[in-house]
């Protein structure tokens, strides 16, 4: 068990910046969620811990140990890959023991492991079968098994559960988060979904084209997002984005104006351009709203209903609502009130300007 | 099919008429499809099926041992002697060794350039397309130049200072090795190939797992590589096996009729031509054509079935 720290990270490929200058310290013990979209340096950055990227520049350590030049067997980690990367010719008992095997243990012991292991995850009566007689979420157990039987400093996980099937994967979820909260091993977990970002990480960070915007606990990631970007991504459907300008305690928008709780410090003389963030649910149709828009769509997702409203510039308004609320019809003109407490203000760059409230 | 078609059908219209034109128009989609395979079939009626079932007819005739004389039937009297002579066995044993020389040592060579290829850098492509030439090399021209390599006199053998009596060619130890030798070369290209082909069919992510759980790059190549290689190793020793056993350009340019190291080289394939062209021995050849039909088809038929069994390898 082990820290992990990234020490201005950085991998190009030619000219492309895959990782850009990465700075992150993940505990020993943490469940650590690496979270973006395709594409944002997630996996690179994952792989490079693994060993199986060389670093462009900085330093990765594991454990107070700089591992820059350290050979993949060496680093102490284990990896569970998104295809699970099971020895097809092996069983799965060879398969959980491979890693063993290659330490040199002796026979005895690789067996009292690989069987204490495959009970723990429930595969004492797959043993015998091979890779391809095997469901999905019995590979990914398999996969898991081989990670954790050579007790490792660090896990890395490369979205293991993208593969099974919605039921399977919020059950493994939970299965994941409880091992490894047993164990106690360090966990650095690559996935694109944010709901299992949200639900499982001690602390999410978010990555967009090779940076890193955000590390924080979920729920101070989905209350105080850092800039635009990380507003958009988590929650569904996201926040809603407006530009818009703030003067004093008040934005002005498209179709009327946004009230805040309080003035953004340094910002509360003279008007300046600034995009307003809401989430949907902190918005309400109401008449006595201080927002006008029009009905383009309604959703109905049973316990809740998305009513998806246009601006007078065209920008997109989604409103949250609960499904016994009644439903506006169709292209109707409606007001759009906002709770000023939960209204997040991001400076022209798209950066959360500080004093914002929530 | 048929009964879905025709309760549909039965609903809308009567289902007699809708039957018939479904049935002729698959009847005129298949005589359309043998209008389309007729050239070939008339090619290969011609090369290839007729020679064939003619050939089990020949090998139950005897040639007179004078020209221009009548055969006789003879039933199996003929593949008895001819099986049993010691010339065949000879051959025999010839061709078994040529494919023991040629086969593993292409196979293994093939591997050892398609791993040195595998690798993600900067004008490896040229080396790819160098491994793989001897694909396109014609065997004539092969031949020629490893004839003029081990030439006595002006190769580059002797120039070496490997130069036994009688010359290599000549040489009843050295004659069927020194076929073997190009042979193996102008096999490398195919078996590069092949090697290639397995290996990108070798999933990377496999490979980093078994880096990450500790294996070297030894027991990575011989525990994971070689495994998931199985069924294109296989294949190759199919494919190289068939190839050896058909090598008769390189035998006919650098060994020929008229060596002293003949009876040494004399391969089932050149046996058979001999037979043929030189003996004027139709019936032989027929006998000695059919035992190598045999072989061939019998390595067909295992790799086929072992293929097959290595279906589970799909994840």
């Amino acid at each position: 068990m082990a820290e992990v720290t990234f020490d201005a990270v950085t991998k190009r490929y030619g000219d492309v910046t895959a990782v850009d200058r990465l700075e992150m310290a993940i505990p020993d013990g943490e469940l650590l969620v690496l979270l973006g979209p395709s594409g944002c340096g997630k996996t690179t950055a994952l792989r490079m811990v693994a060993g199986l990227e060389e670093l462009s520049e900085g330093d990765i350590t594991i454990g107070n140990r700089v591992v820059n030049d350290v050979d993949p067997k060496e680093r102490d980690v284990a990896m569970v890959f998104q295809s699970y990367a099971l020895y097809p010719h092996l069983t799965v008992a060879k398969n959980v023991e491979f890693p063993l095997r290659q330490r040199g243990m002796d026979k005895a012991e690789r067996e009292k492991r690989v069987l204490e292991v495959a009970r723990t995850l429930g595969l004492d009566d797959l043993l015998d079968r091979k890779p391809a007689q095997l469901s999905g979420g019995q590979r990914q157990r398999v996969a898991l098994a081989r990670a954790i039987v050579r007790d490792p400093q660090v896990f890395l996980m490369d979205e293991p559960l993208s593969n099974l099937d919605a039921t399977l994967r919020v059950q493994t979820r939970a299965d994941i988060v409880a091992l490894q909260h047993r164990l106690g091993t360090t966990t650095i977990y690559v996935t694109h979904d944010q709901v299992e970002a949200m639900t499982m990480g001690n602390r999410i960070a978010v990555m967009d084209r090779g940076v890193l915007q955000q590390v924080a606990p979920p729920q101070d990631l989905y209350d105080r997002p850092a800039n635009t970007f990380v507003a958009a991504f988590l929650g569904s459907p996201g926040m809603n984005l407006l530009d818009g300008e703030l003067d004093g305690t008040s934005v002005r928008v498209a179709g009327g104006s946004i009230e805040l709780a309080e003035a953004v410090p340094g910002r509360d003389v003279g008007a300046s351009p600034v995009t307003v963030g809401v989430r949907p649910e902190h918005l309400r149709l109401d008449a006595a709203g201080t927002v006008a828009a029009t009905v383009r769509l309604v959703e109905m997702l049973g316990a809740e209903t998305h009513v998806i409203c246009r601006l007078e510039d065209g920008a997109q308004l989604v409103v949250r609502q609960e499904a016994v609320v009644e439903r506006p019809a169709l292209g109707a003109n409606v007001r759009v009130a906002v709770e000023s407490q939960s209204v997040h203000v991001f400076g022209a760059d798209g950066t959360r300007l500080e004093g914002s409230t929530r | 099919m048929t009964v879905a078609v025709s309760a549909g059908a039965g609903r809308e219209a009567p289902a007699a008429p809708r039957h018939r034109s479904l049935r002729s128009r698959k009847k005129r989609e298949a005589a359309l499809a043998y209008l389309f395979i007729l050239p070939a079939l008339l090619i290969f009626s011609v090369f290839v099926f007729y020679p064939f079932l003619r050939n089990f007819k020949l090998a139950l005739y005897e040639n007179p041992p004078y020209p221009n004389l009548p055969s006789h039937y003879v039933g199996l009297h003929q593949a008895a002697t001819v099986l049993s002579s010691s010339a065949f066995l000879q051959s025999l044993l010839s061709t078994v060794l040529f494919v023991l020389m040629v086969v593993p040592t292409g196979l293994f060579l093939g591997l050892a350039l398609a791993v040195a290829a595998h690798r993600k850098l900067q004008g490896i492509a040229i080396y790819r397309v160098i491994f793989s030439s001897t694909v396109v090399s014609s065997v004539a021209v092969a031949a020629l130049v490893f004839g003029t390599l081990m030439n006595p006199v002006v190769g580059l053998l002797p120039w070496l200072g490997i130069n036994p009596t009688p010359s290599i060619l000549q040489n009843p130890t050295w004659a069927l090795p020194a076929v073997a030798l190009m042979t193996v070369w102008q096999f490398l290209g195919l078996s590069f190939i092949i090697m290639s082909a397995g290996l990108q069919s070798v999933p990377d992510d496999l490979l980093e797992a078994a880096r990450i759980d500790g294996a070297s790059a030894w027991t990575r190549f011989w525990r994971i590589t070689v495994p998931m290689l199985s069924p294109t190793l296989f294949f190759g020793v199919v494919v190289g096996t068939i190839y050896a056993f058909q090598s008769f350009g390189q035998i006919d340019i650098l060994i020929g009729p008229s060596n002293a190291a003949g009876v040494h080289a004399n391969v089932l394939i050149y046996y058979i031509y001999e037979s043929l062209q030189i003996d004027n021995n139709a019936g032989q050849a027929a006998v000695l054509s059919i035992v190598l039909f045999v072989i061939t088809l019998s390595l067909t038929l295992v790799q086929m079935r072992y293929l097959e069994r290595r279906v589970t390898y799909a994840r």
